[in-house]
């Protein structure tokens, strides 16, 4: 594959206090145009590792280069390649959507006179043109999770990170989200969290395994899929993974 | 930048009920110490008409109620300075600044401004109650503006220290009960101290307060207050700043 890096993350290591190591030597790398699933038991590290992906939480030690610019160094313009939708999104709850994504926007440097044209946008790619006026809080937890992806690529980034975005969703919503994710693997990278394995199947290019803060298998998920389906795989890589250590 | 997280912070402290009870309970407390001090003034108007320089209103009414209200400020401004960050972080809608291509300064000063700009309107409402005294009689307009900024002043220096707290903690109510707790301290500085020149009661916002409030502009207040502000938002820049690099 010959497109170019649009993100790339070396030996991430993050402590919560002294012992406790929540990621520890992380490495990978995304191509314009890729989408990444990132698989693993719970609290193996995931979410952690796409915080310091996204700038939310700074590694001890490590470094993040987004779309050439370092991380810890140029934030505001790596920051700006980026649209992260966290495990709980960050809405503001007594905001409208129109107004809580036009805020998104103007945070993230759309400038003025593209503002309607990306919240247009934005808005039929989640399916939320009906819900223009509604106040956050009073809508359900599928369209709040739609408004959480909304404000990650109305910028229309170059990276989006999405952490379990089909949680809570019902199974139209989550087709539709699949379809969109695929939709946005083509023009930009997408990093991606989750646990149901047949969306990694369907959708991610390549794979990765966390366990215990440790990366323990990184390829395509047609290797994966080499040695019978998804899920025996997952459990095997996983389950020898733990032997091992 | 600044401008588009002030315009935000300003309509969503002005869309939440709490903000609405709160501005209705400042302005019905303010009407009152209005009748009440607007009362008393005239009781004893009669005997004050023999003095020569007798007092006027604005000094036996306005100044007064001004007091009143930097007290009332320094009650109410903990109640929303709590939610400016600490609340964020609570409900994790402070992850969307975080991962924004935005500087810790503009986040804070657009916070500031923001909430500068609600508290401007709250002392416009007193402003406007104070203002009917030009109805009735002469009033020194001179005193009364050196006291409204007097109050503006002194709500900004809350308002700061305010969001210094806020943004050291996770928890809304400890934002809002240490800021509190030190701006009453504050004030208890420039209550208990007997010798106006103390050391101490030079520290106290209330204290420069205390001459605006008289109608004596001193350049030294102005230079205490700006100095305040700044120290207070650098502080919170700092702050932020340190938790982006190590983490909270």
């Amino acid at each position: 594959m010959s497109a170019p890096v649009t993100l790339s993350a070396h030996e991430l290591t993050r402590r919560h206090g002294a012992n406790l190591v929540a990621v520890s030597g992380v490495s990978l790398e995304l191509r314009r145009g890729e989408v990444l699933g990132l698989l693993g038991h719970n609290g193996a590290g995931k979410s952690t590792t796409l915080q310091m992906l996204t700038g939310a939480l700074p590694p001890d030690e490590g470094t993040v280069t987004i779309c050439d610019f370092d991380l810890a160094k140029e934030p505001e313009r790596a920051k700006a390649c980026i649209g992260f939708l966290p495990e709980h999104p960050p809405l503001y709850k007594d905001m409208r959507v129109d107004d809580f994504l036009l805020f998104a926007a103007r945070l993230h440097k759309v400038p003025a006179a593209k503002q309607a044209e990306a919240l247009a946008l934005a808005k039929q790619r989640c399916g939320l043109q009906d819900c223009s006026r509604k106040i956050i809080g009073t809508l359900s937890k599928g369209y709040q999770q739609r408004v959480g992806i909304a404000q990650a690529i109305i910028h229309n980034p170059a990276v989006v990170v999405l952490d379990e975005p089909t949680v809570g969703l019902d199974p139209a919503q989550i087709r539709d989200i699949r379809t969109l994710i695929r939709e946005l693997g083509d023009s930009s990278s997408v990093i991606l969290s989750t646990h149901l394995l047949n969306e990694v199947e369907n959708l991610c290019d390549r794979v990765i395994i966390l366990q215990h803060g440790r990366l323990i298998f990184s390829g395509s998920s047609a290797e994966m899929l080499a040695n019978g389906n998804m899920e025996d795989a997952f459990l095997q890589i996983t389950e020898s993974g733990a032997a091992g250590k | 930048m600044i401008y588009t997280i002030a315009k935000k912070e300003f309509r969503s402290l002005f869309a939440a009920p709490s903000t609405w009870l709160m501005l209705a309970l400042l302005q019905f407390l303010f009407a009152w110490f209005y009748f009440a001090r607007m009362d008393d003034y005239l009781q004893i108007q009669a005997q004050l008409a023999h003095l020569d320089n007798a007092p006027g209103a604005t000094i036996a009414v306005a100044a007064p109620l001004c007091g009143a209200l930097a007290l009332m400020l320094m009650l109410l401004i903990p109640l929303f300075t709590m939610r400016v960050i600490a609340e964020e972080r609570r409900n994790q809608t402070w992850v969307l600044l975080l991962t924004a291509p935005v500087s810790a300064a503009h986040i804070v000063l657009g916070k500031f401004f923001g909430l500068l700009a609600l508290l401007a309107i709250i002392i416009c409402g007193c402003a406007a109650m104070l203002a009917t005294l030009l109805l009735g009689t002469h009033a020194d307009l001179g005193l009364m503006l050196a006291n409204l900024g007097g109050v503006l002043l002194l709500a900004a220096s809350y308002a700061a220290l305010g969001l210094y707290l806020s943004a050291l903690s996770k928890q809304p109510i400890i934002a809002a009960s240490s800021a509190l707790g030190l701006s009453f301290g504050l004030w208890m500085l420039e209550m208990s101290s007997s010798d106006n020149r103390s050391f101490l009661r030079a520290l106290s916002p209330n204290a420069h307060f205390q001459n605006l409030n008289m109608g004596l502009i001193n350049s030294a207040d102005l230079i205490y207050f700006a100095l305040f502000i700044t120290t207070l938002l650098w502080l919170t820049i700092r702050q932020l700043n340190d938790e982006r690099r190590h983490g909270l």
